[in-house]
């Protein structure tokens, strides 16, 4: 599996973990379970959890798909600077948040998915990855008077038909066969 | 409206079906569960938890039998050679395959939602109703004891003080197999994103087959037999007289002890049948890999684009299906499909393989370093599977639009047509390019040898559909699309847009192939 970004999957495996937890949470306080204590903490950290991990991170390699709407998280995330920058911190906050889950069986599946997260960010922060925010580009991509003063160094793709035609001397080392024969009448 | 009818009706058709029954299971057993009077005491203890969490159940039994079908691609192109005779219409509805497979999923993780909750609910009420805080009649239903000296069995599987929910979960086959499928299937689900999927589809591919997990712990689910019901006893014991004077139990002739029992696990019944066609479809797609392939040609294209000419004996093929390909020397487990462009006449396959992700980087790799005329890697090949290009014959008029490596299903799709006007095949009934034929020395497309001149860069669809509904009135349109996901809902607006109900008018058919 060379080129994957683990954080990417720790993401959307958090996500849905904190929405668990906070479900589980809500279940137990509303219900008044025994142990709703630990449920009320599950809502709180749940909460915690979806709103960290709502903004994407910028990818190492290839385009970035935002989450709708994810700009103002992406600068509250980002003003806590090597705190959320940083996967072992996320690994071990994750871990943490995640272990007062077990002590009740409403927020126990919340507690397995947060946990499991927190180890995919732990394999991300081996191989080095690092939370990047999605920022808007501060300059604009083309430069309209540079474009102008240098012409296109190549012509357009398609050579004109005389060239195009495939030779009937040249078909050995021609990638298809024609169907039907060409006659040379240009 | 009456073109939405045309190109969206049969789809909608089936979902209000599929939805429909749905709707019915979960209402059917909610209701059975809710009123049925051999549930009478399992709702003193739970109330109403217990049919939230039975009908989700029945919802869940149907989806699960319905989710390992449209991946069945073997036996989709079955069903798609068999329904030759009912109309390109029928045929369309298999393309959608994974839409469906996604919104079943998606169904699924909903009723397992609703499912959880509620016995969340049970788990705990459960375990107050043993501990007395519902009433002497929960009390009493709670103390019964599976014991053949008093002649009882027991309704509450809770059957100690020590017990808590989690560890009422933790110790039932129900319990322990529900919480494990539930990882199962969020970790299925997590790693099905979009995002994950087009980027890192190994991630995506390997988690996925956590199903195998999901089925068997399924399978188990109920074999606990934790859902207690009343059964009949001798003499009967009237619920309605008998509740008020739980003391009273056994003393009373009219109220003898009530005798439960677990329900007969059912889920299996739902699921086997899928789980033996998908066991099937993976023994085929085995012995697919089994069989020899040889290559025949071998080309490296400008732009990272690799083509392979390849034999294998009885294969056939029609006009702009795909095959999926399997190198060993890459990865043992993965399929990854590819639109064949050569065409059924002759005597050989051959894909073009865009440079994409690892495996055809890895590919394109291993070709470049082979000896001038040696034979490649081995290649296990899998299908071919139909696509909505077959129907490109059927139409009077087709329009081709193809999108970057999307423009290979019609290369296909064209040089068919060469052979069939060369062998003038009568069956075929596209007349626009019988047309071209009687004037193909004169001013032919190049690449194709076509009248119609294949078009280059992106064109203005608003004319090209005009000119086209000009050009062929009173005629239905075939239009194909292999593309991007944008372009597809571009042209299918459309053909909605130049379609009109009238017979005498051109009527579009879209028809879209992507992966």
């Amino acid at each position: 599996m060379g080129k994957i970004e683990w954080a990417m999957w720790a993401n959307e495996q958090s996500l849905a973990a904190g929405l668990i937890y906070a479900t589980g949470g809500i279940v137990g306080v509303a219900g008044q379970f025994r142990g709703w204590q630990f449920a009320a903490f599950g809502i709180a950290a749940g909460v915690f959890v979806c709103l960290l991990e709502y903004p994407r991170s910028k990818r190492g390699k290839g385009t970035s798909v935002e989450r709708t709407g994810q700009y103002c998280f992406t600068v509250c995330v980002n003003a806590f600077g090597p705190l959320t920058r940083n996967y072992y911190v996320r690994a071990f906050l994750h871990a943490a948040l995640c272990v007062p889950g077990g002590f009740m069986l409403a927020t126990v599946l919340g507690c397995v998915c947060l946990g499991i997260a927190s180890l995919i960010y732990l394999s991300a922060a081996i191989h080095g990855e690092h939370w990047e925010p999605i920022l808007p580009r501060t300059e604009p991509p083309k430069r309209v008077g540079d474009s102008i003063k240098e012409p296109p160094q190549n012509p357009p793709p398609r050579p004109p038909p005389e060239l195009r035609r495939k030779k009937a001397d040249k078909l050995e080392t021609a990638a298809y066969d024609n169907p039907m024969s060409v006659t040379v009448n240009e | 409206m009456g073109n939405w009818i045309i190109n969206h009706g049969l789809s909608a058709f089936i979902l209000v079906v599929w939805m429909g029954i749905n709707i019915f299971l979960f209402v059917y057993y909610y209701l059975f569960y809710d009123q049925g009077p051999q549930f009478e005491y399992t709702r003193e203890l739970l109330g109403s938890a217990l049919p939230w969490a039975r009908a989700p159940a029945a919802v869940l039994n149907f989806n699960c039998m319905l989710i390992l079908l449209p991946v069945c691609r073997n036996l989709l192109s079955l069903l798609r050679g068999s329904f030759i005779c009912c109309g390109r219409t029928m045929r369309k509805q298999l393309d959608k395959n994974l839409t469906f497979h996604k919104l079943v999923a998606y169904m699924i993780a909903l009723m397992t939602a609703v499912h959880t909750v509620a016995h969340l609910l049970n788990a705990e009420w459960y375990t107050n109703s043993f501990q007395g805080q519902y009433g002497p009649l929960a009390g009493n239903l709670s103390m019964l004891d599976d014991s053949s000296e008093l002649k009882t069995t027991y309704l509450n599987p809770v059957r100690s003080n020590s017990t808590t929910p989690t560890l009422l979960v933790f110790t039932t086959i129900a319990g322990l197999t529900g919480v494990v499928i539930t990882l199962a299937l969020i970790l299925m689900i997590t790693s099905s994103m979009e995002v994950i999927r087009r980027s890192y589809y190994e991630v995506f591919w390997y988690t996925h087959h956590l199903f195998i997990i999901f089925f068997a712990g399924l399978v188990f689910h109920g074999a606990g037999r934790i859902v207690r019901s009343q059964q009949v006893t001798d003499p009967p014991h009237n619920t309605s007289f008998c509740e008020d004077q739980p003391e009273n139990w056994g003393k009373n002739p009219e109220c003898p002890i009530p005798q439960f029992a677990g329900g007969f696990p059912q889920t299996w019944m739902w699921v086997i049948g899928p789980m033996i066609i998908y066991l099937c479809e993976r023994l085929l797609r085995f012995i697919r890999y089994m069989q020899p392939v040889s290559y025949r040609k071998i080309v490296i294209r400008p732009s990272k684009v690799l083509e392979l000419q390849l034999v294998k004996p009885g294969f056939k093929m029609a006009v702009g299906q795909y095959v999926f390909l399997n190198c060993p020397a890459i990865s043992q487990l993965e399929w990854h499909p590819f639109t064949m462009t050569s065409a059924p006449e002759e005597d050989f396959f051959s894909v073009h393989i865009r440079s994409v992700g690892d495996w055809t980087e890895d590919l394109i790799k291993m070709v470049e370093n082979l000896p001038e005329g040696g034979q490649g890697p081995k290649m296990a090949v899998d299908g071919p599977f139909g696509t909505a290009s077959e129907d490109v014959f059927d139409y009077e008029v087709s329009m081709l639009v193809g999108a970057g490596i999307g423009v290979t299903p019609f290369a296909s799709i064209l040089k068919s047509i060469w052979y069939k006007f060369k062998d003038s095949d009568p069956k075929l009934r596209t007349k626009r390019v019988n047309h071209a034929m009687v004037h193909f020395d004169k001013d032919t497309d190049i690449n194709t040898g076509l009248k119609q001149k294949t078009s280059y860069g992106r064109p203005n669809w608003d004319k090209e559909f005009e000119q086209v509904r000009q050009e062929n009135p009173s005629s239905v349109v075939g239009t194909f699309l292999c593309g991007p996901q944008a372009l597809a809902k571009d042209l299918e607006k459309k053909c909605v847009k130049y379609s009109e109900v009238d017979p005498r008018k051109t009527k579009f058919y879209f028809n879209k192939e992507n992966f």
